[in-house]
């Protein structure tokens, strides 16, 4: 965690502060539950205006987590995302306009917020986190996230957690992350190594089951089904050589109409040019309270820790580190610590056990690894200790293990065998232990 | 593409920016939200109130004005993100409203600098508003006239604070706000009548098991599961009397048998409908009785007595209720699940269910178009809103609005037929109450109200704002009074070193409410403005389902509590 630095210039003169007069009723003066190190006073200022912290995400997360920030006394901060900015963003983004659709949203809300809260810095990054090596991320004392992207948090934290070096305090960066769906969604902390990680939690978010391609092909029964077989089938049949674009109306409408045309052949109602959008893009509902709550609640962590304790976080060893949220049905808040895995694929050092049948051939294990909850793996390479079982690259390996693909689990590996998987998409390998069923 | 459908009509412009929103309350839930006007009565640093407005400007609230008498100073830009360095020395009012007005078009935006002891003192002054919105700090005298206009306009009141790491809000709904559209889980709400089949069912069911031993694989694979439910419900009568399996044990005695059913030489090896059967025997066979609390529903006087005038609600709950008497069920909703089967076959089971729901909706329509001609109502109901009403029929709310707790001076805070409840709450280890929290912000506003400055304009004193030992001090007596009072009220014992215990509680809830010294912290108003505005939203679209009627945050422990006072 970032230590308060030796003060060259005097940040927290009182008389400058009279911006920051609430804040620094909390930050002068100590309460019930407040840290016994908590550096009440100039020692919290300082440690606040100094941390350097990074927001992964501005969207709708992002620009609540910029402007929530800012006006937590943070003055240094960095935003990083790919997007530009879509109409249908601005019923919760709020620091876009009409004007703004097509920018690079980073771009624009660190503008935007840099305007409306003087004396704050904060400095975009219209990319890819993977474009980022370790020691762009070492710089910072903490990480926030506002992402909707499962395989983007999957890859920060296992960068994190590699990054760590137990001879430097100052590598651990504490992790915190938001997620939403709705009317529900969750905030937790993450001290990379030392407490629980998104890898440990992965299975309590479980991906949508795939509806059968065989359902799709042959069988429809439900509107979706007769999108997913326009979005899959025949897009690929009829229209092999043009990209698609989702974000394409064109594209979209003929989706659309393959998928009414085969729900008409099927008498399926209900299939929309609105539902064929949601199928297609996997549109998750989403509004500006519920934003509003997680990302204030992932900040008011990141204050907690930025201040050095002026009140116990979460994300503390052997204390509460998730936070899940429901408001459809009332509000319900169910607060707990999510332990850490010993044989966590990413933070742990033990090989996972793993179910199969042996009976699967290797190709066939290989694709459920990305429809099991506690793998989602989609690109996965496989080898044991002594040798290769399939490489997704170079092409050269590729071709080379690919016979093995049709071969039976149980004439390439033993019962009990460890096994180590990779992926691009995360960095580090998965260790197994196949267990037979 | 000449073999494709006509061309079709796009989503409008205001779909597609209000796409993510309307995937959840739909089209009728978004016209609510526009033809709402919201009053936010705006105090102290203030930015409670305006993150709340914020969530409702961006998903496109009608209109709203904002009361608020205060003058922008520094402290303001440190805490408030609709202000700028610009604006220092106006009005807080009107450069907060142009901020977030900014933020939507479509929506329409108004200020009110006049104090509020002015303007609660014009006549008719809150009559505009569908909502109202008070933040505190604000004197009880005030907050009670609000009171007195929920009571009788019915306009919903929410009061709302947000002090250092503490948030608290309540509603005052009026006495009677129902909701049609809950939005239940939609696992939990499959009603498939396999236990009380019709005619129809049963008869397509028998049709599509038929042979069932000698059928090939293909069609032995693909018989819905419900179908097989259905056939082997039949078979187990035959060995029980007639009867369906009753309790669990029988239960799982009637999957197993269906388990044991399944064909193992098929050439996928198990067969995935018998699968579903099995994993779905335990949620389908209880018997489709109303809940507890919608026969309540039924018999509320204003179900029971209908007027000319009464609302949509109480006559189609009402048309709904004879139904039930007559069949002992309710209108069926008329989904099914997805399955394995084939498509036509899954569609003639679709229709099956369909079918019968029409058949039920228009039973329910017949009941509700007699009781129109019986009261003479002059405007029909329409036919989609008994529909909505029938689908949803199980899941159906009543709320009972009331009044919030306000404090008065010299007098204990009154807990009436709550007092029982909120004690119990108290003293229960798991899960946790914050309801020691609730008694802290009482206090909070208790002080408040004694130590108001002299002229009636002036800004009240907040507890901790200069001397927070001496303030605590005198916070943390007002709460554990307000704590030994309701245990008197309700007439319990509690053990002594649970007591302690509490009172340990009560004392550093309040002094960390003082600590605060009446600030705001920005992320916990932002959270809160999170929280209000969402139940802004579901008590304005008459969807999904509010708090009943007072909830906490403690930022400390990132938890939260419902507390019905
Ligand atoms: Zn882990």
């Amino acid at each position: 965690m970032a230590e308060v630095l030796e003060s060259s210039q005097p940040i927290g003169s009182m008389d400058s502060r009279a911006k920051w007069k609430y804040l620094d009723n909390i930050l002068t003066r100590t309460g019930p539950f407040t840290d016994e190190d908590f550096p009440c006073g100039e020692g919290a200022i300082e440690s606040l205006s100094r941390a350097k912290v990074l927001v992964i995400g501005a969207g709708g997360l992002g620009c609540e987590i910029l402007k929530n920030l800012a006006l937590s006394g943070f003055q240094d901060i960095h935003v990083i995302d790919m997007d530009t900015i879509d109409v249908s963003n601005l019923n919760r983004q709020f620091l876009f306009r009409h004007a703004d659709v097509g920018k690079y949203k980073a771009d624009v809300a660190a503008k935007f917020v840099e305007k409306r809260v003087k004396g704050v810095k904060i400095t975009p990054y219209c990319g890819k986190i993977q474009d980022k090596d370790e020691e762009y991320y070492m710089q910072f004392s903490l990480i926030v996230c506002g992402l909707d992207s499962i395989e983007a948090r999957r890859w920060i934290n296992a960068t994190l957690v590699s990054m760590f070096d137990d001879t430097d305090s100052d590598s651990l960066k504490p992790l915190i992350d938001g997620g939403t769906e709705g009317f529900k969604g969750q905030a937790r902390v993450i001290l990379p190594t030392i407490t629980s990680c998104i890898e440990c939690q992965l299975d309590m978010h479980a991906p949508r089951a795939a509806v059968p391609l065989c359902t799709l092909a042959t069988i429809p029964r439900q509107p979706q089904h007769c999108i997913e077989w326009a979005h899959i089938i025949a897009w690929e049949e009829e229209r092999k050589d043009i990209t698609l674009d989702t974000d394409d109306s064109e594209h979209i409408t003929w989706l659309f109409q393959k998928a009414l045309k085969r729900a008409q052949e099927f008498n399926i109602a209900g299939v929309t040019y609105s539902m064929t959008q949601g199928v297609v893009k996997n549109i998750i509902p989403a509004i500006a309270s519920t934003n509003a709550i997680i990302a204030a609640s992932s900040c008011n962590e990141a204050f907690k820790i930025a201040t050095g304790g002026s009140n116990p976080f979460l994300g503390t060893p052997g204390a509460d580190n998730y936070m899940m949220y429901t408001g459809d049905d009332s509000i319900y808040t169910y607060t707990f610590e999510h332990e850490k895995k010993p044989d966590c694929p990413v933070c742990g050092n033990l090989a996972r056990p793993l179910k199969v049948d042996q009976r699967f051939t290797l190709e066939e294990f290989l694709d459920g690894l990305a429809e099991r909850p506690e793998s989602q793996l989609k690109k996965p390479s496989i080898r044991t200790e002594g040798k290769s079982l399939y490489y997704q690259s170079p092409p050269s390996l590729e071709e080379q293990t690919r016979p093995n693909l049709f071969k039976k689990l149980n004439e390439l590996v033993e019962e009990g065998e460890e096994v180590v998987i990779t992926d691009p998409a995360i960095p580090g390998q998965f260790k197994y232990k196949l267990r037979f069923s | 593409m000449a073999d494709l459908p006509p061309p079709v009509q796009g989503p409008t412009a205001k779909e597609k920016k209000y796409d993510r929103q309307l995937r959840l309350w739909g089209a009728t839930g978004q016209a609510a939200l526009e033809n709402s006007h919201i009053l936010l009565l705006n105090a102290g640093p203030g930015v409670v109130g305006l993150e709340t407005l914020k969530n409702l400007v961006l998903p496109g609230i009608g209109q709203f004005t904002i009361q608020d008498s205060a003058l922008v100073s520094e402290a303001d830009l440190g805490v408030n993100f609709f202000l700028e360095e610009e604006h220092l020395g106006g009005f807080r009012a009107e450069h907060t409203c142009n901020l977030l007005k900014e933020l939507n078009p479509d929506v329409q935006g108004g200020f009110i600098t006049e104090p509020i002891e002015t303007f609660l003192n014009t006549p008719e002054s809150l009559k505009p508003y569908t909502l109202i919105i008070a933040t505190a700090p604000i004197r009880p005298e005030h907050l009670a006239k609000l009171s007195a206009h929920a009571n009788t306009s019915l306009v919903p009141l929410f009061y709302t604070h947000s002090v250092g790491f503490y948030s608290h809000f309540s509603i005052h709904l009026p006495p009677k706000f129902p909701i049609v559209d809950t939005h239940p889980d939609v696992e939990t709400t499959s009603d498939l009548r396999l236990v009380k089949p019709w005619p129809e069912l049963v008869q397509f069911a028998m049709e599509k098991t038929n042979g069932i031993d000698t059928m090939d694989h293909e069609d032995h694979g693909h018989i819905p599961y419900l179908c097989l439910i259905l056939y082997y419900l039949e078979e187990w009568k035959k060995e029980h009397d007639g009867q369906v399996p009753q309790n669990f044990q029988e239960k799982t005695a009637f999957r197993t048998l269906i388990s044991k059913a399944a064909r193992t030489d098929a050439p996928e090896g198990g067969e995935e409908n018998f699968e579903e059967a099995v994993g779905a025997v335990l949620k389908s066979l209880n018997p489709p009785e109303a809940s507890s609390s919608v026969l309540s529903i039924f018999q509320t006087e204003e179900c029971q007595n209908l007027s000319t005038d009464s609302p949509t609600f109480w006559v189609i709950a009402n048309a709904i209720g004879r139904f039930y008497t007559k069949y002992g069920v309710l209108p069926l909703p008329g989904t099914v699940p997805d399955m394995k089967a084939r498509s036509g076959e899954y569609v003639q089971l679709q229709n099956v269910y369909k079918n019968k729901a029409r058949k039920d909706v228009a039973e329910v329509l017949d009941n509700v178009r007699s009781l129109e001609s019986q009261l003479q109502r002059k405007k029909p109901v329409e036919e989609k809103d008994v529909e909505a009403f029938c689908k949803n029929a199980a899941h159906i709310k009543l709320v009972h609005g009331r009044p919030f707790h306000i404090v008065q001076q010299g007098n204990p805070i009154k807990w009436g037929n709550q007092a029982k409840t909120a004690v119990e709450a108290l003293t229960s280890v798991y899960p946790e109450s914050l309801i020691p929290l609730y008694f802290a912000f009482l206090a909070w506003d208790d002080f408040v109200a004694k130590h108001s400055k002299d002229s009636l304009a002036g800004a009240p004193k907040l507890p901790g704002e200069t001397d927070p030992e001496t303030d605590g001090y005198e916070v943390v007596g007002i709460a554990l009074k307000i704590m030994d009072d309701l245990i008197k009220e309700a007439g319990a014992v509690v053990e002594d070193t649970d007591y302690s215990d509490l009172k340990t509680k009560v004392r550093q809830y309040a002094e960390e409410l003082v600590r605060a010294g009446g600030a705001e912290l920005h992320n916990i108003s932002a959270l809160a403005g999170g929280l209000v505005s969402q139940e802004v939203i579901k008590v304005i679209t008459e969807q999904y389902v509010p708090v009943d009627n007072t909830a906490v945050f403690d930022g400390v422990k990132s938890k939260s509590s419902i507390i019905r006072v």
